[in-house]
């Protein structure tokens, strides 16, 4: 009998895969993952700094025990290069394997800045444990490390670095740092913070070059100021893996399109975490993804189960300034009302009928989140 | 008094001050969190042992 595949060990197929075997044990089950397979939390790789927590200390369990909690097989270091919907099969590293039931849990990857200089190659992102082995490897005995990209990633990654002794540069191009998710004096709570906590912050400006230099590199910006660093690091955002499942003619839009029930276009093919565009929703957080791997798991054990998403706060790991934001869907009509607390931010965004949308804690005020979630419209109810 | 720290997400549970916002009260030992409790900030479960003690 042929497998459930898993393509992919992050945390949507391993966590879809400790789900499938709660419902059943018997099922031949395969992931397959192009790294080693060892299991992680990646969103503790932005905040395992200042807690001393090496790579390896990050990782778990290996490929090995996964695979016998599991009762799994786990290829790992092995590349799906094709999926052939018609045959339910896949190409891996040149040979065909069959499958009952195709689970795309591909991730997304960083979006590559356009640099010149000859130090451009050597801008480091970190989406994977094996990149973040090297980021420690690259900032070791260093005290200097510039940051592109004042999103989420960048500014946890910035607070990680000031709170174990780095000095950060941190190159946004908007007017405030995480300005898509967060009103602006939310933004300016958080930009406030990190500036007190040892970030100094480049606003309105973007990375042209980066030069090696001695001891490090020098970056040139956009409004043609420099600085110097001695590791660069990347975070201007994500782009989710779409590829494989596109050149298989399977609908893609930004991300793989799956409907409530996690299926793509094409029979028995299904999608969830990063590289997966649910209802025409990308959401690249871990809360969505979990309902998404109980929903499935369901699913694929013979009860199709549509995934509900609740309101979904996301908490941003910047210990200097906590944040919680849940932000209102998009086009969603009505205004922030914004009460500047003196150890906080409490912003709520609430439509004509005066109900609650969406909000934005910083500080002391995050303490309400779970209150005011309870409030909220489901994001798919 | 424990403290309980999720493996997914970093979040931490403090035995001593509870969540009582979430109806959970202060002085809540991990054990006595019911089964269907999930992390508040991830969604994993609590079946799924993934708190593990930080701190006693």
């Amino acid at each position: 009998m042929e497998p459930i595949i898993i393509v992919g060990s992050g945390l949507a197929g391993y966590t879809l895969a400790r789900e499938l075997r709660k419902l059943d044990a018997e099922t031949p089950l395969t992931l397959i993952t192009a790294d080693d397979g060892r299991f992680y939390s990646k969103p503790m790789l932005s905040n395992a700094l200042a807690a001393g927590k090496s790579a390896d200390a990050l990782a778990t369990a290996d490929a090995a025990r996964m695979a016998e909690q599991l009762q799994a097989e786990i290829l790992t270091h092995a590349k799906v290069e094709a999926i052939d919907p018609g045959a339910r099969s896949i190409t891996v590293d040149g040979r065909p394997r069959g499958y009952r039931k195709l689970v795309l849990a591909l991730g997304a990857d960083p979006v590559r800045p356009q640099l010149a200089g000859d130090g451009a190659a050597e801008v480091l992102s970190v989406n994977d444990l094996a990149d973040y082995a090297r980021f420690r490897r690259a900032i070791e005995n260093k005290r200097r490390v510039a940051i592109m990209g004042g999103g989420l990633i960048g500014c946890e990654f910035a607070n990680d670095l000031v709170a174990a002794g780095y000095r950060v540069d941190l190159i946004h191009p908007a007017a405030h740092p995480l300005e898509r998710l967060l009103p602006a004096p939310a933004a300016e709570a958080l930009g406030d913070a990190l500036a007190r906590a040892g970030v100094t912050w480049h606003l309105g400006a973007s990375v042209s070059r980066v030069d090696k230099a001695a001891g490090g590199y020098r970056l040139t910006l956009s409004d043609g100021s420099a600085l110097e660093a001695e590791a660069v690091l990347s975070a201007i955002g994500l782009r989710p893996r779409a590829d494989l499942a596109r050149a298989a003619g399977i609908d893609t839009g930004r991300g793989i399109r799956v409907d409530r029930r996690l299926q793509s276009s094409a029979p028995d093919v299904y999608a969830l975490g990063d590289c997966a565009e649910v209802e025409g929703l990308l959401l690249p957080f871990v809360m969505p993804l979990m309902q998404a791997a109980r929903a499935l798991a369901k699913t694929l054990t013979g009860t199709p189960t549509e995934v509900v998403y609740p309101a979904m706060p996301v908490v941003v790991k910047t210990p200097a300034c906590p944040l919680a934001v849940a932000p209102p869907s998009p086009g969603a009509e009505g205004e922030w009302h914004i009460d500047d607390e003196a150890d906080g931010v409490c912003a709520l965004f609430r439509d004509a009928q005066g109900r609650l949308r969406g909000f934005a804690l910083a500080g002391a005020a995050t303490t309400k989140r779970s209150a005011l979630a309870q409030q909220l419209p489901a994001v798919l109810p | 008094m424990k403290k309980w720290e999720c493996v997914v997400c970093g979040f931490v549970y403090d035995e001593a001050v509870g969540m009582p916002e979430d109806g959970i009260a202060a002085g809540t030992r991990w054990e006595d969190i019911p089964e269907d409790w999930a992390c508040p900030e991830c969604g994993v479960a609590k079946a799924d042992f993934e708190m593990v003690q930080i701190a006693a």
